[in-house]
């Protein structure tokens, strides 16, 4: 079953295409990396997935919507997260949980419900009067997470979460991706750490706005004689020819 | 050279700077790593004159960093975590208000950024804050550099950057040490740290290890085995719930597990069958600077 299934999606701007005709799916509880080089047109493609913006061509469903005239749904029943925004600062802990459950139309009960609930999981429960802008880096991004997951969306969109993250917090960070894909959430995450790009299950390389390659992260090494995935990266990476824009 | 001694710099009652000494030497690549919040900015902000320490001393080239703060801007080049041009800007008229600060001009010093400028100068006409990421981050090195500093500071200048672009960046990183720069830089990514000449792990405002990467990675005394099995998020919680493993971590596609001294491979490998993996390949490998990095901050 796909989450996501897109063809042939194109975006262009005046006479750059940023994004070239990319056609994929993404199946359910499925961890998605995707992967490609600073202007290669991921965050474009990104934004069309999410329905903020209009693809100049091409159709595709996200969450069972149509990206063309369901964008509003589709904004519903998707999660987002970035290192560079995802929490207000200037936000209580338990604020901010209930200003993103209101945005995505959960009831109070559920709300009241769910935030103790997800306090205690996270050992949170002494922060929940905490100033979001003072808690360690580490907290704010399993908060962020937690957030841009609570109301069970079926799909999550990471981008580079873990940018500029010490190596062990990365790894907790991950560690969390993996329990939301194991409760059937589907990940779909760009990183620019090609040790991450192992923890996919299926990865996909963009290239000055085309998709050169998708697979698991072992058959890529295998079909370009790859030890690991940054080889994968450099190889289809120095391919490209448009100068980053 | 770069000398600090005995630094400190608390903000209210949080510690950044906790009685900080080190020295970085001429034309050495100094990269510092370490847990957000470890005081790497502050560090770095004190050392551009740009913040005043509570207590100690740094300096470089025979300038102190507070008494002779005008010089000392005069002979560094910095470039900030935050991209700190101005985005209304074009991309020539920043560099060019930078040159003209600094008493200098472009065509004077165009040599020493030729290589990173020329990859934007097709976009020298447009604002700064319409460039991508990768390309503000070119033109923050140039402005950092117009002037040929005689150390540069950098604070994370490659979080958020690619492989090939990284790799590029450090080509660069390479060329400016040649002309006799030094650089001092900090980073997230571990590939980087086994780049420079030395690198200091900080935490908490002081450094718990600062040696060139490789004696860092002969002091690792950890046992470190690479675990692969057939179900990698599974086994993560296996191999952590065996109580002679003392930590376990993914690493790309393997698991990295140090382990008491009472447990062997074959033992381990008997484990994981009994859990019932059918695959599981176990080796004893040499640590990363990745590695020592997780055991020193654990």
């Amino acid at each position: 079953m796909e989450v996501i299934k897109v063809s042939n999606l194109t975006k262009k701007f005046g006479n750059f295409t940023a994004v070239d005709h990319i056609s994929f799916d993404v199946r359910r509880g499925e961890i998605f990396g995707f992967l490609g080089a600073n202007g290669a047109g991921k965050t474009t493609a990104m934004q069309m997935l999410c329905g903020i913006s209009k693809p100049t061509s091409g159709k595709g469903t996200v969450a069972g919507y149509d990206i063309l005239r369901e964008n509003e749904k589709i904004k519903r029943n998707i999660g987002y997260m970035s290192q560079k925004f995802s929490l207000y600062e200037d936000l209580k802990v338990w604020e901010n949980i209930r200003l993103f459950g209101g945005i995505y139309g959960m009831t109070d009960h559920e709300i009241n419900e769910k935030t103790d609930e997800l306090l205690y999981r996270l050992k949170f429960e002494k922060e929940r009067n905490t100033m979001v802008k003072s808690l360690p880096l580490g907290w704010k991004q399993k908060l962020a997470f937690s957030v841009a997951i609570f109301h069970t969306p079926q799909i999550v969109f990471l981008d580079e979460p873990t940018g500029g993250v010490d190596p062990a917090m990365r790894r907790q960070f991950w560690e969390m991706i993996y329990e939301a894909s194991d409760q059937g959430i589907t990940v779909f995450v760009t990183t620019h750490y090609m040790d991450e790009a192992e923890y996919c299950n299926r990865v996909s390389i963009m290239v000055d706005g085309r998709i050169d390659a998708l697979d698991t992260p072992q058959n890529l090494k295998e079909i370009y004689q790859a030890q690991n995935m940054d080889e994968v990266f450099r190889k289809l990476a120095r391919k490209a020819t448009r100068i980053e824009n | 050279m770069i000398t600090v001694n005995n630094l400190y710099k608390s903000y209210g009652k949080v510690t950044a700077l906790n009685d900080l000494s080190f020295r970085v030497n001429d034309g050495e690549i100094f990269g510092v790593i370490g847990p957000d919040g470890s005081g790497k900015t502050t560090l770095f902000r004190i050392l551009a004159s740009l913040l005043l320490p509570d207590g100690g001393s740094a300096g470089m080239n025979g300038l102190d960093v507070v008494k002779d703060f005008r010089k000392i801007r005069g002979i560094i080049g910095y470039m900030p975590g935050r991209f700190s041009l101005y985005q209304d800007l074009s991309v020539e008229e920043n560099l060019k208000f930078f040159a003209t600060v600094f008493n200098t001009t472009i065509e004077e010093n165009y040599l020493l950024i030729k290589d990173i400028y020329q990859q934007i100068e097709p976009f020298k006409k447009r604002r700064a804050g319409a460039l991508s990421g990768g390309m503000k981050q070119k033109l923050a090195l140039s402005c950092a550099l117009i002037h040929k500093p005689e150390v540069l500071i950098l604070d994370e200048p490659t979080t958020g950057v690619d492989p090939v672009s990284r790799k590029e960046f450090w080509d660069m990183l390479e060329r400016l040490k040649s002309e006799g720069i030094t650089i001092l830089i900090s980073t997230a990514y571990m590939d980087e740290a086994g780049l420079c000449d030395r690198i200091a792990l900080m935490r908490e405002g002081n450094f718990i290890a600062a040696d060139t990467p490789q004696n860092i990675i002969n002091s690792y005394t950890e046992t470190l085995w690479a675990v692969q099995t057939e179900n990698m998020s599974a086994s993560l919680r296996d191999l952590r719930d065996h109580p002679q493993v003392k930590t376990c971590f993914a690493f790309g596609n393997k698991h990295h597990v140090t382990v008491r001294a009472d447990l062997s491979i074959s033992g381990l490998q008997r484990y994981l069958k009994e859990k019932g993996y059918s695959k599981v390949e176990i080796d004893a490998v040499a640590p990363t600077v990745e590695d020592c990095f997780m055991a020193l901050t654990n």
